[in-house]
């Protein structure tokens, strides 16, 4: 018996859409494994991961603003997936985003009005680009591998965040702990429940249905796809790499650098050494995940989400380690990206020794 | 004539079913030592299929295959050749960030030290009339030299039987005439050569032997020596094969639409070629051939007429007394240019979109139905897609499939119909019936004359000579990077453009001899 891979003469529809379940389906069956290999009965394993947290009101409110960032970071990383950019380091651009929006709460935190919260949100979305334009700039200008310098600007974003938050913009009434002073009540993202939801979901369901529209039906997603899949052919058509390069970085970037802003002003109200359990990490696997569409991407973040509030309450009630969402976000991303083989290819089940070009009559 | 006549290799009941499709139907087959037998029938016939059953590079759902006798199990190409099978494949089999004697490593089932595998492969191909730098990178190489690589790669495994997918389609004349003497070498040592052409001249002047595939099955054999083309193309496609209708209009020739003024482009990469000086009118209502071997500069001058690459000058290229040297393709489609270039896949159309987005690929500029206010109107492109479909014959398994499970021949009938249908004003075709079948090539053939005639300037590059004469007004040649003058394509013979692809039309470099 032989396994082989055929190829299909066009994509696949129906597995295009099967691969993500397919993925979760076989993420859960290993799920089971792994809590039964840590001595935890799986079916209450897997209750506590994955139901438990929708059941109760206020962690469905969590679960909205662990999704926030994953959409609005999946949603720009789907653009550069598309167009064949690797931007691997979103967690940077958050990070920058972030740090850039805060200027305002923490540096010029005596000015107080209605402009304040917009032009903190412009500053994060600014700082995330910038973030973003580096690699970009060093792949058009030098030809540099884009997945290296955007991963190691990560590193560099975070510890220059823990620079600030122990040296320059440490809290001066904040007994020498390593976090920025609180921000002011007019630098703080509304909430939108009685929880911690707040305008960022918003943003992030805005965000969704402005790249649904434009990847589908707009020129420019026409032009993402097209250099993404043929740049000869994109080159034939008119479009330019090196704009697609600068447009699908300062895009994702700035999304992430949103991201950030609304993060710390929407639910920190300060900032801290750590300000991402590795969203901008995990949502490379939300965009696979949801097929690098934004449709998909918002429900493989709210998925991604849950897997973080799982992850916190089997820490608590099961004893695991937190390490445990990290396996479960790898699982996945590592499924589903077996599975997607599947849409151009097909498994044929071969005899070795069947007589292939041989016949039945001799 | 034919060598032995003793049975080489026998493939009995051949089945294989792809979907629904059946493209080997109880296919028999027989080809003796020494023989040169064809293979004909035109695109989606089965022919590929069969061969690379034969190959081992697919399995058959049903059949036997017999080897001098005895039955055989080539269940893949490794196996074929062991047995001393080679084939040169239509597409090719390449990598392309590798040089040429790496991926002729590749294909070796034995180590060899390299540097003397690349020896190996000077000797060989400047042998066979194919000369190849051993170290230059695929890549950089042109279609024709690409398939020179294939040629020589199975040479160099002295088969017993050798299989050719269309070799002779990028190759000059006096190469082709190479070519044959070699083939022709091979089987009086004996070997056996399974020809695949849609040249029918050749066929009938190099082949024994030929079988006759339509819709999976065979149709009939013969002698092609006792054939003429025109009865050889009836058995393939079971009709008569419209005649192009040649020129007779030279009276009708109006102004200059399209110009090329001194146009010059540098080298990009280490083995493209520097386009030096390059003049050319063509006239309104006349259809202008730019002959030449590949690799002289054909895919640069097209990229050059594209915008793909900028001229130096922006008077280097004028349309209709508009200069465009320094403007993009789309500026120029605006202008009513149109363009086909010599790759279908992954240029002139993306494999993985449906063929409604590949008219998008080429008409967003010029055509407010299809974009509007930066919005794609879907429905617009899909009512294109079926124009073009039944106006130019574009078969298809189901309605509007992605590009790339279209066969070669059919996704040029797309791909040249797209330019059509804008009715361009200058249309620019590289290669336009580059591996496509007899019937399919004199419906595209047909097209750019019709449109000639209508009053459009049409300029194409060819390496297909009967091509050339088949539908040319006057004929230019292209060779390291120079063009020569363009002549009326009567006072032009194959010898001398034979000559003149071979640098007679050259202006001497400043320090060189004098003409």
């Amino acid at each position: 018996m032989r396994l082989e891979l055929e190829k299909r003469s066009e994509h696949s529809k129906a597995m295009a859409i099967l691969s993500p379940l397919l993925a979760i389906a076989l993420t859960v069956i290993f799920g089971a494994f792994l809590f039964a290999s840590l001595g935890i009965n799986p079916l209450k394993g897997l209750y506590a991961y994955f139901i438990e947290p929708l059941t109760a009101g206020w962690s469905l409110e969590e679960l909205a603003v662990k999704a926030t960032p994953l959409v609005l970071i999946g949603c720009g990383l789907s653009v550069c997936y598309l167009s064949n950019n690797w931007n691997i380091g979103a967690e940077g651009q958050f990070t920058m985003g972030a740090v850039f929006g805060c200027v305002f709460p923490i540096v010029f935190y005596e000015w107080e009005s209605p402009l304040t919260l917009p032009a903190m949100l412009i500053f994060g979305i600014l700082g995330g680009m910038a973030w973003a334009a580096i690699p970009a700039f060093l792949k058009t200008r030098f030809g540099t591998n884009e997945i290296l310098t955007s991963l190691m600007l990560v590193y560099v974003a975070q510890l220059f965040l823990d620079w600030l938050v122990r040296g320059p913009w440490r809290d001066p009434d904040g007994f020498n702990f390593p976090e920025s002073r609180l921000f002011s009540d007019a630098t703080i993202l509304p909430n939108l429940a009685e929880g911690r939801m707040h305008w960022g979901t918003i943003f992030a369901i805005v965000v969704v249905l402005v790249m649904a529209v434009m990847l589908a039906k707009s020129l420019k997603g026409f032009e993402i796809r097209v250099l993404g899949q043929a740049p000869r052919a994109g080159r034939f058509a008119g479009f330019s790499q090196k704009r697609m390069v600068w447009f699908a970085f300062l895009l994702s970037g700035g999304l992430a650098g949103l991201a950030g802003i609304s993060e710390v002003s929407g639910t920190v109200g300060q900032l801290t050494p750590v300000i991402s359990p590795g969203y901008g990490f995990t949502a490379i696997i939300v965009a696979f995940l949801g097929r690098l569409n934004p449709i998909g991407v918002l429900l493989a973040g709210l998925l991604l989400a849950l897997s973080y509030l799982g992850g916190e309450a089997a820490q608590v009630q099961l004893g695991t380690s937190d390490k445990t969402t990290r396996v479960f976000q790898g699982m996945l991303l590592f499924f589903v990206l077996a599975c997607d083989t599947l849409i151009l290819y097909r498994i044929r089940f071969r005899r070795a020794s069947a007589p292939a070009a041989g016949g039945r009559s001799a | 004539m034919s060598g032995g006549g003793e049975l080489l290799l026998e493939a009995r009941d051949i089945v294989k079913q792809f979907g629904e499709v059946k493209a080997n139907d109880h296919v028999n087959f027989q080809i003796n030592k020494g023989e040169i037998h064809a293979l004909l029938g035109e695109n989606g016939a089965g022919k590929s299929t069969l061969v690379k059953i034969l190959y081992g590079a697919l399995a058959p759902n049903a059949g036997q295959i017999l080897w001098q006798g005895k039955p055989v199990t080539i269940n893949n190409p490794g196996k074929a050749r062991d047995l001393g099978i080679g084939m040169v494949f239509q597409h090719f089999s390449l990598f392309d960030a590798l040089n040429v004697v790496e991926n002729i490593a590749l294909a070796l089932s034995a180590k060899e030290d390299l540097g003397a595998l690349a020896e190996k492969v000077r000797i060989v191909s400047a042998e066979y009339g194919l000369p190849l730098d051993p170290y230059a990178i695929v890549a950089d190489l042109s279609v024709g030299e690409r398939q020179r690589i294939e040629i020589v790669r199975c040479l160099l495994q002295e088969p017993t039987l050798l299989i050719m997918d269309e070799p002779t389609s990028v190759l000059t004349p006096q190469e082709a005439d190479q070519l044959f003497e070699t083939l022709k070498r091979l089987t009086q040592e004996g070997c056996a050569i399974l020809y695949i052409s849609h040249r029918l001249e050749e066929v009938k002047n190099l082949c024994h032997n030929a079988t006759i595939l339509r819709h999976g099955k065979v149709v009939g054999s013969c002698d092609p020596q006792l054939e003429t083309p025109a009865t050889l193309a009836r058995m393939m496609v079971g009709a008569e094969i419209d005649i192009v209708k040649s020129s007779d209009n030279q009276a009708n020739v109006g102004q200059t639409r399209l110009a090329l003024n001194d146009l010059s482009l540098s080298q990009d990469g280490p083995f493209s070629v520097a386009l030096k000086n390059v003049n050319l009118d063509v006239q309104a209502g006349e259809l202008v051939a730019i002959a030449g071997i590949a690799g002289n500069g054909q895919s640069e001058l097209f990229d050059a007429l594209s915008g793909e690459r900028r001229a130096a000058k922006q008077s280097a290229i004028v349309v209709d007394q508009q200069e465009f040297g320094q403007k993009g393709i789309s500026e120029r489609r605006k202008a009513g240019v149109a363009f086909v270039p010599e790759e279908r896949l992954g240029h002139g159309a993306v494999p993985g979109m449906l063929l409604s987005e590949n008219v998008i690929l080429t008409r967003h500029a010029d055509d407010a139905d299809i974009v509007s206010g930066g919005m794609v109107r879907t429905g617009h492109a899909e009512q294109m897609e079926k124009d073009i479909k039944t106006r130019f014959d574009v078969r298809m398994s189901h309605d509007n499939p992605e590009a790339r499970a279209l066969s070669g021949g059919n996704l040029q009938k797309f791909v040249v119909g797209r330019e059509l249908l804008r009715n361009p004003g200058v249309l620019i075709v590289n290669q336009p019936t580059w591996g496509v079948d007899a019937g399919a090539a004199a419906v595209i053939r047909q097209a750019l004359i019709d449109l000639a005639r209508s009053g459009s300037a049409v300029l194409v590059l060819s390496q297909d000579l009967d091509e050339i004469f088949e539908i040319a007004d006057r004929i230019a040649v292209i060779s390291r990077g120079q063009l020569s003058e363009a002549e009326p394509a009567v006072d032009m013979t194959r010898e001398k453009i034979g000559l003149l692809m071979g640098g007679l039309g050259e202006k001497p470099e400043a320090d060189s001899h004098a003409a």
